[in-house]
């Protein structure tokens, strides 16, 4: 089979040629977090940081607006990093979590959520104003993308952000992610990470799911359902109102 | 079933997209507001409704945690079909506003902590 037989193949199964794709850059990515930085920093952090870095290289090789996605033999990363299989698998993370579990970390695990939530988007609205952006749009998205690197670009698609914006939502989102994964173990004796409910608050607070997971795994691997289970809400909330309030708020204070 | 996981986890997405689409017409955007939240909320109340004709057994709860655990290779596919390009260029923005979310939940979270004080949910947790 020459090459063009070969990429031919790989064009037309383009979907399938996405998950070969995303198996070893994850693969690498686990190497890479074990080896390099003995698990510190989380394998999906990294592999998600490949991610953009190959999205990167492919921009630079196409010239084009889609990353890797615009070189033909990568076009299925496009479809299988798209809204409809992304916000599938989102909501699928919903599957499992106990609202009872929920109900017992009280009022403290719901605040928790809604403060970081409100926190994290305030701070990347104003970090996006001080650069520049005066559009209602492209301040919520980059403000959501602070809350996690899946609100970001669930609410930038919702309202119809650029591409660019999006990309720097998920980059803040990611920067966000990494510094939890680092930090967590780091401050765990000094915010009392030791119970399964001050780990609700922190990951209600935090939000970032794979920053939570992360983190907490590095800090004690019995807290990581309870944290992630609050970030899983995290993301959700931050679906919820970052398109819709926290849009209409920046709007009113825009124009 | 597997398929039945996959079914109902792909019924909440589709009401949960309806009633994002609904709800973004009634507030005048013309955009999916809060679709996935909305569908997140329902697929957990599904699930822990206790009418016992909607428990899925665990094969077809496999369904469900299939995608659930496609997550992240899905985030990495999404990241690599970024304009990082334009990203990059201003490339502050995205350091300044993670560096500083992060700040400022973390010095949050002693205050959060003062409320837990006293808070009745603690005997029932541990």
């Amino acid at each position: 089979m020459d090459t063009s037989m070969l990429a031919t193949l790989l064009i037309k199964n383009g979907l399938i040629t996405a998950f070969v794709f995303v198996g070893v850059v994850t693969w690498v990515s686990y190497w890479l977090s074990k080896n390099l930085t003995r698990g510190h920093v989380h394998g999906s952090a990294i592999a998600i940081a490949m991610g953009l870095a190959l999205a990167y290289v492919g921009g630079v090789y196409t010239g084009g607006s889609k990353g890797l996605a615009d070189i033909a033999i990568f076009s299925g990363v496009a479809f299988l990093g798209g809204s409809m299989l992304r916000d599938f698998a989102i909501i699928a993370t919903a599957y499992g979590a106990d609202l009872t579990a929920i109900k017992k970390s009280g009022w403290v695990g719901a605040m928790s959520v809604v403060i970081g939530v409100v926190l994290s988007f305030v701070v990347g609205a104003l970090v996006a104003v001080a650069f520049g952006y005066r559009d209602a749009v492209s301040i919520t998205t980059i403000g959501a993308g602070s809350a996690t690197y899946i609100v970001g670009p669930v609410t930038g698609t919702a309202l119809g952000a650029s591409s660019e914006v999006v990309a720097l939502s998920i980059a803040a989102g990611l920067i966000k992610s990494i510094l939890v994964m680092i930090c967590t173990p780091l401050a765990a004796p000094y915010i009392g990470l030791n119970n399964p409910k001050s780990a609700m608050v922190y990951g209600g607070l935090m939000g970032t799911t794979s920053g939570v997971a992360g983190g907490l795994a590095a800090t004690d691997p019995k807290l990581v359902p309870y944290g992630a289970m609050t970030a899983t809400f995290y993301t959700g909330v931050g679906c919820l109102i970052a398109p819709s309030i926290l849009f209409f708020i920046v709007r009113f204070l825009v124009e | 079933m597997i398929v039945y996981g996959v079914a109902l986890l792909s019924f909440c997405m589709l009401i949960g997209t309806y009633a994002g689409n609904l709800l973004g017409n009634l507030l005048g955007v013309n955009a999916n507001v809060g679709g996935v939240g909305i569908s997140m909320v329902l697929l957990i109340l599904l699930s822990n409704m206790s009418n016992k004709k909607l428990h899925l057994n665990a094969m077809s709860e496999s369904g469900i945690y299939f995608w659930s655990a496609m997550y992240i290779p899905i985030v990495v596919a999404m990241a690599a079909k970024q304009n990082v390009i334009a990203a990059v260029s201003s490339g502050w923005l995205a350091v300044i506003a993670g560096v500083l979310a992060v700040a400022v939940s973390f010095a949050v979270i002693p205050l959060i902590s003062r409320f837990e004080v006293g808070d009745e949910a603690d005997h029932e947790v541990r």
